[in-house]
């Protein structure tokens, strides 16, 4: 092919081409965009599209904490500060403090798990953009309340069962990576 | 003009003894802004919301659409923004020509107005030089360019402005010989004398006309959009080679002025294919009211340059950037050789046919609907393929 075949073979090639990609963006034209508008336009929350496990902010449940230390132990960050102390009336422990460092948190999880009630578990929220550090600091116990006292059996009391039952199906998922058994009620303590 | 003068004059308003000369001028300068500031600018900040909507569909995103009922007013945020920044002059810099550069390219923008036949009646100033006086002001994009990349005393702005200055120089050429055709089969420069040769039917618009006006638009689209510093041919502020080019060194409005300038010099592109190829404001002979009629001309005009810009914009979002040496070769060696065989092919098609062929046009027009038609074939086969949901909405 001499010089004008490759000449008219040019023009051919790029007009050709140019057909074609100008056809495949037109193309685009019908299609829905994959934007997800976050976070104010989604269908649904996207917290409520997250996994169960996914280890957002952490909360805690206080009706079944125990006061037991186990997660301010656990955290190696310490993020976590509880202050206990006996109450000599009842001989139960009165958690007077219960404050979690967000802005400290690595959420690695730690604490979750030997939590005995599945009381302090990570939540799907993850959105904790504040103005101030000391905002971050999420103070659960607001006057001084009774730790939860785990009982032989089942949980009788029906205010408390919901809540208990919940905490246990977060542990059977946190143990059982993939597996959704169903919640086991109650602990032996 | 002279009319509205001479009213303004007996109205008394502006006393007893003021010359006619300085009453006049008044009226320019304000009748000049009015259209400058109510029409040329604002087009200019809705392309931008317009072309980065169209952007965001090419590739599968939603683009701005928070401010106003679906990002309508971003340009005017945009705008605002940019006139409340900083003007700052680098300390290196030509303080004179750096300042004085954005003020031409927009010059460059603002003075094709006065020959942008809107309407039958609407058009500023019917020169019968229209067309030369078109393609001679929006070159003088070419010196605010090089002057600010010149002045910018930087390197990337002047590798920029020198790029540009090759690039708009050298497109003139098949710009210019892309218009000679039309002026062949015309004998006037004049837009208005121009459309008034051709008619609003398809296959009597110039585009259409024969084969060599065919290619003729084409080229002087392409070659515009490589003067309007386009993508695929905006080698003069290629981002990832030159950070901005000649308008790196600029901030805040001037700034503003070079790219209101770009998105406007669409409108310009697009005003000068439609009147030469696309039969202009041509309509069909509906209404013998003159309002009605120049309504619906104005319309039909704008529709065609509409769509031309929106073309641009597609082209922008289908085709990356070409090498500076592609760039050249493209014009030196393809545009320049076609567009002259266009002109003698032209010539001698006049020289066969003075008064025009008119099979000759319901054929092409026939060929340019099959070509749509596979054109469109291909849409639908890349839109299947893609195996997603359909969506014809237009907005998100």
């Amino acid at each position: 092919m001499g010089a004008i075949g490759s000449y008219v073979e040019n023009i051919k090639d790029a007009v050709t081409t140019i057909f074609e990609g100008m056809a495949v963006t037109a193309s685009h034209f019908v299609r829905k965009p994959y934007t997800v508008q976050y976070p104010d336009r989604t269908e649904v929350r996207v917290q409520d599209t997250l996994p169960f496990r996914y280890r957002g902010i952490l909360e805690v449940d206080l009706e079944i904490c125990t006061g037991c230390l186990a997660c301010e132990r656990a955290c190696p960050i310490d993020c976590i500060v509880i202050a206990v102390e006996k109450d000599p009336a009842t001989r139960g422990m009165i958690i007077s403090q219960f404050d979690i460092d967000i802005a400290k948190c690595m959420f690695c999880g730690l604490c979750s798990e030997p939590c005995p009630t599945g009381s302090i578990h990570h939540t799907t929220e993850f959105e904790g953009a504040d103005f101030s550090l000391e905002s971050l600091i999420r103070r659960f116990v607001k006057e001084p309340i009774h730790a939860y006292k785990a009982k032989k059996g089942p949980e009788t009391d029906p205010r408390l069962a919901p809540i208990l039952s919940r905490g246990m199906h977060y542990l059977d998922q946190w143990a059982q990576p993939g597996g959704d058994k169903p919640a086991a009620g109650t602990e032996e303590s | 003009m002279r009319t509205l003068v001479q009213t303004l004059l007996a109205s008394g308003f502006f006393g007893r003894n003021t010359p006619y000369d300085l009453v006049a001028a008044i009226a320019v300068f304000v009748l000049s802004a009015a259209v400058f500031l109510g029409v040329a600018f604002p087009f200019a900040g809705i392309v931008s919301w317009v072309e980065r909507r169209v952007w965001a569909r090419i590739q599968s995103r939603v683009g701005p659409n928070r401010v106003g009922p679906n990002g309508f007013l971003q340009w005017l945020a945009d705008g605002v923004k940019h006139v409340c920044k900083e003007d700052i002059v680098p300390t290196d810099a030509d303080p004179v020509l750096f300042k004085m550069a954005p003020y031409l390219v927009v010059l460059a923008f603002v003075l094709p107005w006065a020959v942008m036949p809107f309407s039958s009646a609407l058009i500023l100033a019917d020169l019968n030089v229209g067309i030369l006086y078109m393609t001679a002001v929006t070159a003088i994009t070419v010196v605010g360019v090089l002057m600010a990349g010149w002045a910018s005393n930087d390197k990337w702005s002047l590798i920029g402005g020198i790029r540009s200055a090759a690039q708009i120089v050298s497109y003139e050429i098949p710009a210019g010989l892309s218009i000679f055709p039309v002026v062949l089969m015309t004998g006037t420069l004049s837009m208005q004398g121009i459309i008034r040769a051709q008619g609003w039917a398809p296959q009597h618009w110039f585009l259409f006309a024969n084969p060599f006006t065919f290619v003729a638009a084409n080229i002087l689209f392409i070659s515009a959009l490589a003067e309007g510093n386009r993508t695929p041919f905006d080698l003069p502020e290629a981002e990832s080679e030159l950070v901005a080019g000649f308008a790196t060194e600029y901030s805040g409005m001037r700034y503003l002025f070079f790219f209101m300038a770009e998105w406007g010099n669409l409108f310009i592109i697009g005003a000068i294919i439609a009147t030469l190829f696309l039969g202009g404001w041509q309509f069909p002979r509906v209404s013998n009211n003159p309002v009605v009629m120049n309504v619906l001309e104005l319309i039909t005009f704008n529709v065609k340059v509409l769509f031309l810009v929106f073309v641009s914009m597609w082209v922008r979002g289908t085709l990356p950037r070409v090498r500076i040496d592609q760039l050249m070769t493209l014009c030196w060696k393809y545009f320049v050789p076609i567009a002259f065989a266009n002109m003698i092919g032209t010539a001698i098609w006049v020289a066969i046919w003075p008064e025009g062929n008119p099979v000759a046009g319901y054929i092409m027009f026939a060929a340019g609907i099959v070509v749509a038609i596979v054109f469109i074939r291909r849409v639908v086969f890349y839109a299947k393929r893609s195996q997603m949901e359909l969506y014809y909405y237009p907005t998100i």
